[in-house]
């Protein structure tokens, strides 16, 4: 076997698949965000409806496994609604996109609530005694603080994510994972293969764990005191 | 003269606990009241009613002729006229100074970013800290922190200053200065309402010294009154083991 000969041949149907992985991780990581931000405050919502829906939201989503979820979303949503007589469905992409959001999403919210419960609330009340609002308050005071407490294990659920999102190849996203299950299915090398895309996850994890880094840093100011 | 501040039968309940059990208390303009008693006497509850951090459970509060228990009345702009001083001091970490003092006159479009900035290079001479304008709070001594608190509180403006024990956080070489700036205010002519264990302070700076006990206002007078010749056993034995 020839791993080098693998590397060249294979090589460049990975990198497309990379750019699959990276634009689907991206997609789903910036509605995930959107999704987690309004979750969150949902959940700390004194209206029991909104904090009901975000909690059933990351109940639901945290106690099924992703591939269950990936599977209602592609296969099982579109059927249900067809019998209902409606033309639709998805593509492996679209499905991948919505699938990873709904779950980052769930988490992200958890994230943000501990961040925002780790502010003290003497920052709450030194913005409410200087008229801010409620919201203003939360706006310049709350949040800023509450997501740099964030950044590490924000960090950590963008790496969960970008990983999960190998999942998708169970439903023939050409993401990376599945443009080497390709490669192995036509030539049998699944050591040389396997072995170049967990390197190509090391490299893409290691740069984005770099990046992350430096936003902590950047940060950093003042805070811890 | 009307009064700066009118509390009329405050009561205050956590659960079932009545904290505050009945409390009047009229403070006029440019006066200078210290709050003293035990701890968990209900003072600090007494003085967040007065910006409604805590809800009265009972009773009326008028602030410069604004009834702020009217459940009608718009809290924002009524703290707007109350400034607040904290014992933890509660500066914005991830704000620097000069952002400490401007946000909120700027984000309450009270004042534009030119004004406040301004206003704040003053505040910050006041209070003796104009190197540390670019600073962030977690470079300043708990001292200079407080007088950054201050500094943040009278950019508002307001009309009267609560000060929440301002100086039980600080190591005892810090309490100095921040009673220095606070007595500096008082002479200025600011009502004033401190609920502090800084008892030469009180002697020194009130116009009026107010015992709180068991939710109650056990007695009250001027320094001489409270200090040298207390009437209440309560506040006899209280002042005994304080002074």
């Amino acid at each position: 076997m020839d791993f080098f000969k693998v590397f060249v041949e294979v090589f460049p149907s990975l990198l497309k698949g990379l750019g699959v992985t990276v634009q689907v991780t991206v997609i789903s990581l910036t509605i995930a965000c959107l999704l987690g931000m309004t979750a969150c405050l949902m959940g700390m919502s004194k209206s029991w409806v909104l904090s009901g829906i975000s909690k059933i939201y990351v109940w639901i989503i945290r106690g099924t496994p992703f591939i269950v979820q990936l599977f209602i979303v592609y296969f099982g949503i579109p059927q249900f609604i067809q019998q209902l007589g409606i033309n639709f469905r998805l593509t492996s992409f679209q499905a991948s996109a919505i699938t990873l959001s709904l779950n980052a999403g769930a988490y992200l919210s958890e994230i943000f609530r501990g961040g925002i419960q780790a502010v003290p609330v003497g920052q709450m009340e030194a913005a409410r005694s200087l008229g801010l609002s409620h919201g203003r308050a939360m706006i310049k005071v709350i949040l800023p603080q509450a997501l740099r407490i964030c950044i590490p294990s924000l960090g950590n659920q963008f790496i969960i994510t970008l990983k999960d999102s190998s999942l998708a190849a169970t439903i023939a996203l050409t993401e990376i994972v599945y443009m080497g299950k390709l490669y192995v299915g036509r030539t049998m090398q699944s050591f040389a293969t396997y072995m170049i895309i967990g390197l190509m996850y090391l490299v893409i994890i290691t740069i984005l764990t770099k990046i992350l880094n430096v936003i902590e840093r950047r940060f950093a100011h003042g805070t811890e005191g | 003269m009307e009064p700066k501040v009118k509390i009329s039968n405050l009561h205050k309940y956590f659960r079932k606990n009545e904290v505050l059990r009945g409390i009047d208390l009229e403070v006029y303009e440019g006066e200078v009241v210290c709050i003293i008693g035990p701890s968990g006497s209900g003072k600090s509850t007494l003085l967040r009613c007065i910006n409604l951090l805590e809800k009265p459970t009972d009773g009326e509060i008028v602030v410069d002729g604004f009834t702020i228990t009217d459940p009608k009345a718009d809290v924002n702009k009524i703290r707007r006229n109350i400034g607040m001083v904290f014992q933890q001091f509660n500066l914005f970490p991830h704000l620097t100074i000069e952002e400490n003092i401007t946000m909120a006159p700027v984000d309450n479009k009270m004042q534009d970013k030119k004004t406040a900035k301004e206003n704040a290079a003053k505040l910050i001479e006041r209070v003796g800290l104009s190197d540390k304008l670019s600073a962030y709070p977690s470079t300043l001594s708990g001292g200079q922190q407080q007088r950054v608190a201050i500094a943040r509180a009278l950019a508002m403006m307001p009309d009267v200053m609560l000060f929440d024990e301002p100086t039980s956080a600080l190591d005892p070489e810090m309490v100095g200065e921040v009673l220095a700036v606070m007595k500096e205010l008082a002479n200025d002519g600011m009502t004033m309402i401190v609920v502090t264990h800084e008892m030469g302070f009180a002697r020194e700076v009130a116009d009026r010294v107010i015992f709180i006990d068991d939710g109650v206002i056990m007695e009250q007078g001027t320094p001489e009154e409270i200090f040298a010749n207390p009437k209440n056993p309560r506040t006899i034995d209280f002042l005994n083991k304080v002074l």
